[in-house]
């Protein structure tokens, strides 16, 4: 019965013991009726030419349990094959592990199995067609005949590829991209703590204009003086950042011409990418630039086509103005305006490194004459706090100066806390310098108040709990300082379990602010997906 | 378009006249090759791919005939003549060319050799929206016996004084000795804002200057300047501290310079500090960076105008102005790149014995028995039998006859050295005969004509 040629994968004892038992003329067992059946199958299948997926989507067709299978997904054909395989129990008859086009035992078949099995089987020579244009495809449809399950699975999200530096596929991408765009690639530097290997880190000695021609020719001049000034940390604080983004982008918008057959609104966007994947290189990008970079795309392509191109220009350079102008300038002003009436006089004022805005609250307090003292707290390994001093005593304001190691000690001398922030996040935690955090939570301890100053440009749809996630790693080489003459890390590379870690952010939960001072008002933590949803709802 | 090449060519080479007696200085052979093709190549290299070569039209002439320049130099060359007399400095050179100068420039000289990282020089230049970025290089003492030279040292070069600050960076100061007649005075004003400086005297200033284009306006207002590295560079130091650069009421730039033209050093420095956009202004005030700490300024000061330099420490620097020089940068020269070192079309007989540090150029033929060693051997040049090179530059179309023996000498174009003779540490001008059998030791061999140049 059984024709030969046929590849029984049950081995050949199998197949000698049915044409034994046949021979013997007795009556076949229900087992022996089974393997016959299988093997009638297998000679129709194998004279129909499928690939090995085609032969396993009719395969899970078959199988009445097919729902138990996980998802036809991105797993693997193996996985897939095994797991069809692996459910055991209804076939009294065990499954073999089978090789590729070998089907698995099946239960007694009806006709509307069988019709099952066929249009099953159409499907799967129309799924081998659409194979040779790509994987997706087929799992595509393989899912369609599937039941719903494989529906209902989510889309993966796909996460910014700035966070997947550890995967050398998304690396891959990135160099691929760069390429295009004729960007040279930064490569990274120096041993990466673990916990921090899916980040970028840089070094400063190593700048992204050394692989630059020098006049050069691809990327605006504009654009490499900003992208270098953001490498050495010459423009730092994210007000600075935007405003010198904006500036630079009014030149390259000045020196723009319409190439012959483009629009202005496309060509521009599209010429604006590199240089953005270029500073993106030199120093990641912040929220505001982030924010200021979808504003001025969303300009760029409302200009309409009837525009001509001087007004166009124009147009968009009066709209960068005029964002600054709103966003950070008067920003300030009205954030000024508010925090004055939460100083009173008397009051002794903590701050923490060097914010713009911060810093310009105090001296518009000052001006206006309320008496308060300042304490300024820095840390390692910017030191930026000594700027903060600098331009705070220069005013006349009576300031003192410690590191953030003795802030528990002078917290009781404090009445309020100012702290900046460089990005303020949909689920109200608070983006800001390393060591925040540990100022608010230190504060909260001890019943001082905190409040967060940030113009709402800053705020971003990003949602992140701990700082580890989305962060940016410095130079390591800044940790290394020379005492006496000695200088202990030089020769930290050598050491092999030795590795230097320079953070640049932290998150603060909600829970350690008391009120953000924005200039729509004084808002709690928690509001601010409020203000994001009227400001989407605005645009 | 950020930065536009200007290639000094048309200069003298006054302290090496018996060389550039008949050959201009940019087209002595060094390697082999044009001593101007090197910091040609440099730009090249680096990705420029305009130059602006300000020459005289006897230099215009040689390059169009010349194999290397046409061959190996991809870059447009655009070269504008100036007369020859030697009237003309640097900077007039610059006044000249006015016209064709539409953005900041990267003024090179023409006896540059040098394999320093451009990019770090103009670096200094982009990051920190300098007027001037130059380059230097520790000096490196010569050690090759130079001919012709008698006596041990040389006179003493006049010394140029450096002061940088504390990065290394900033320059603050700078000054030849033979204009500081009774000492050193340094101003106060750089005292206060600069209180450590290290005054630095063993460098070599490789003339390689990144200028802002409100300094060629500069210097097309003020006619008095004719010298870029005698007279402009100073300058340009001295004023980053003069108060006048420093007042704060300057701001509104476009009304007041017409009323003040007839002030020109204030007229000048609008010039040169009217870039600086509200919005650059509003960026730095908002960052928290600072070039400097321990006073109350802001960054740079407050002042709008800054020098930069790089100074080299490692690397090849050398400008070849006088004899020691093209000596020494024959010698290294070739190092810098990997060509052959022995041409293709040369014809070298079998018998012959060569040092791996030699070059021997296009068609030249060396016959049996000879030996050459650590020397350059210029093109079409014939070396008959047991001849002894060693540690020579032999330039084009020399004959050398059989026999004889030259060690540590420089023989140039066309000269023909007779049957037999020695020579040490000599300079054979152009074209002369050496007579056979002739010995010759540290002379300077030149025609009769050429002794009456002063």
């Amino acid at each position: 019965m059984a024709d030969s040629g046929v590849t029984v994968t049950d081995g050949p004892g199998k197949k000698g013991d049915i044409e034994r038992v046949k021979a013997e003329g007795k009556e076949l067992t229900k087992e022996e009726k089974q393997r016959l059946r299988k093997e009638k199958k297998q000679q129709k299948k194998n004279k129909e030419k499928k690939d090995d997926k085609a032969s396993q989507k009719s395969e899970k067709e078959k199988k009445p349990v097919s729902s138990a299978a996980p998802a036809s997904q991105p797993l693997t054909q193996n996985t897939a094959q095994k797991a069809p395989s692996a459910v055991p129990a209804p076939a009294p008859v065990p499954v073999p592990a089978s090789e590729a086009p070998a089907p698995a035992d099946k239960p007694a078949k009806s006709k509307a199995e069988l019709k099952a099995e066929r249009r099953a089987r159409q499907e799967a020579e129309r799924a081998s067609k659409q194979n040779k244009k790509g994987d997706v495809g087929q799992q595509a449809t393989a899912g369609k005949p599937k039941a719903p399950p494989s529906e209902l699975q989510p889309v993966v999200k796909r996460l910014p590829e700035h966070i997947q530096v550890d995967n050398p596929d998304v690396l891959k991408k990135l160099a691929k991209k760069l390429e295009r765009q004729q960007i040279p690639l930064r490569s990274d530097y120096g041993y990466k703590v673990s916990l921090f290997s899916h980040l970028h880190q840089y070094s400063r000695k190593a700048p992204l204009t050394q692989q630059l021609s020098i006049p050069s020719s691809v990327i605006h001049p504009a654009i490499v003086r900003l992208g270098l000034q953001y490498s050495q940390g010459i423009v730092a604080g994210s007000n600075a950042r935007s405003v010198a983004l904006l500036h630079a982008f009014k030149q390259v918008i000045r020196d723009y011409t319409t190439p012959p057959n483009e629009e202005l609104s496309r060509d521009l966007v599209n010429k604006l990418k590199p240089y953005i994947s270029f500073l993106n290189q030199c120093r990641p990008l912040s929220a505001s630039m982030g924010n200021a970079i979808k504003y001025i795309k969303k300009e760029i392509s409302n200009i309409s086509s009837q525009c001509k191109e001087e007004e166009a220009k124009s147009h968009l350079l009066d709209c960068i103005e005029r964002y600054i102008n709103e966003k950070i300038i008067l920003a300030a002003e009205a954030i000024a305006r508010s925090s004055i009436e939460k100083i009173s006089d008397g009051d002794v004022i903590l701050v923490y490194g060097c914010s713009s805005l911060v810093n310009h609250i105090l001296c518009e307090a000052f001006k206006k004459g309320r008496k308060f003292r300042v304490i300024v707290v820095d840390s390692r390994p910017r030191l930026e706090g000594r700027e903060a001093l600098r331009r705070l005593v220069q005013k006349g304001i009576s300031c003192t100066y410690v590191l953030i190691s003795a802030v528990s000690y002078i917290l009781p001398e404090v009445s309020k806390v100012f702290l900046g922030a460089h990005a303020l996040l949909a689920n109200g935690y608070v983006m800001s310098r390393v060591g925040t955090s540990q100022i608010a939570l230190v504060a909260k301890a001890f019943n001082v108040p905190v409040l967060v100053c940030c113009e709402t440009y800053k705020f971003c749809e990003r949602v992140q709990t701990d700082s580890f996630v989305s962060n940016e790693l410095d130079d390591p080489d800044d940790l290394i300082v020379t005492r006496k003459g000695k200088t202990q890390l030089e020769h930290w590379q050598e050491v092999p379990s030795l590795g230097l870690l320079n953070l640049v952010y932290d998150v603060t939960p909600p829970d350690f602010v008391d009120l953000v001072i924005t200039e729509l008002g004084m808002i709690p933590c928690t509001s601010v997906p409020v203000v994001l949803r009227v400001k989407n709802v605005d645009q | 378009m950020e930065l536009q090449a200007v290639l000094m060519a048309a200069g003298g080479g006054s302290r090496m006249t018996d060389l550039t007696y008949s050959t201009p200085k940019p087209m002595l052979p060094v390697g082999n090759k044009p001593l101007m093709w090197y910091p040609l190549n440099l730009l090249e290299r680096v990705g420029f791919e305009e130059v602006i070569v300000i020459t005289t039209k006897e230099v215009q002439k040689m390059m169009s005939t010349d194999q290397k320049m046409k061959l190996e130099v991809k870059m447009k060359l655009d070269v504008e003549c100036i007369q020859e007399d030697g009237d003309m400095g640097t900077a007039d050179a610059l006044r000249h060319i006015q016209h064709k100068i539409k953005t900041d420039i990267l003024v090179v000289s023409c006896d540059l050799i040098t394999d320093v990282a451009l990019h770090e020089v103009v670096d200094l230049f982009r990051a920190h929206n300098a007027t001037l970025a130059m380059l230097m290089s520790k000096a490196h003492e010569f050690t090759e016996t130079v001919p012709g030279q008698k006596g041990k040292k040389k006179t003493a070069e006049q010394r140029d004084f450096v002061g940088v600050d504390q990065s290394g960076k900033r320059l603050l100061f700078m000054a030849n000795e033979a204009d500081l007649e009774d000492g050193l005075s340094i101003r106060k004003s750089i005292m206060r804002k600069h209180p450590r400086m290290h005054i630095k005297t063993g460098l070599v200033d490789a003339h390689l200057y990144c200028l802002k284009k409100a300094v060629v306006d500069f210097l097309t207002e003020n006619k008095s300047i004719s010298s870029i590295r005698g007279e402009l560079v100073p300058y340009l130091v001295r004023k980053q501290f003069s108060k006048t650069t420093n007042s704060h009421k300057i701001k509104d730039n476009t009304d007041d310079q017409n009323q003040k033209m007839n002030d020109g050093s204030t007229n000048h420095e609008l010039l040169i500090s009217s870039c600086n956009e509200p919005l650059l202004q509003l960026a730095q005030k908002r960052s928290c960076w600072n070039d400097h700490r321990g006073d109350m300024s802001e960054a740079y000061h407050g002042g709008k105008l800054r020098c930069y330099v790089h100074i080299m420490d490692q690397g090849l620097c050398y400008r070849v102005n006088t004899l020691a020089a093209y000596i020494e940068a024959n010698r290294l020269a070739p190092k810098l790149f990997e060509d052959p070192a022995v041409h293709p079309s040369a014809v070298i007989s079998e018998r012959c014995q060569m040092g791996s540090d030699s070059i021997i150029g296009a068609q030249c033929q060396v016959a049996d028995k000879t030996s050459i060693k650590r020397s350059t051997i210029g093109n079409s040049t014939t070396v008959k039998e047991k001849v002894k090179v060693t540690n020579s530059i032999i330039m084009h179309g020399v004959t050398i006859e059989e026999g004889c023996n030259i060690q540590g000498s420089v023989i140039c174009s066309n000269a023909v050295i007779g049957r037999g003779a020695d020579l040490k540490y000599c300079l054979v001008g152009n074209g002369q005969r050496i007579e056979p059998e002739a010995e010759r030791t540290n002379e300077v061999i030149v025609g009769t004509d050429q002794l009456m140049e002063i």
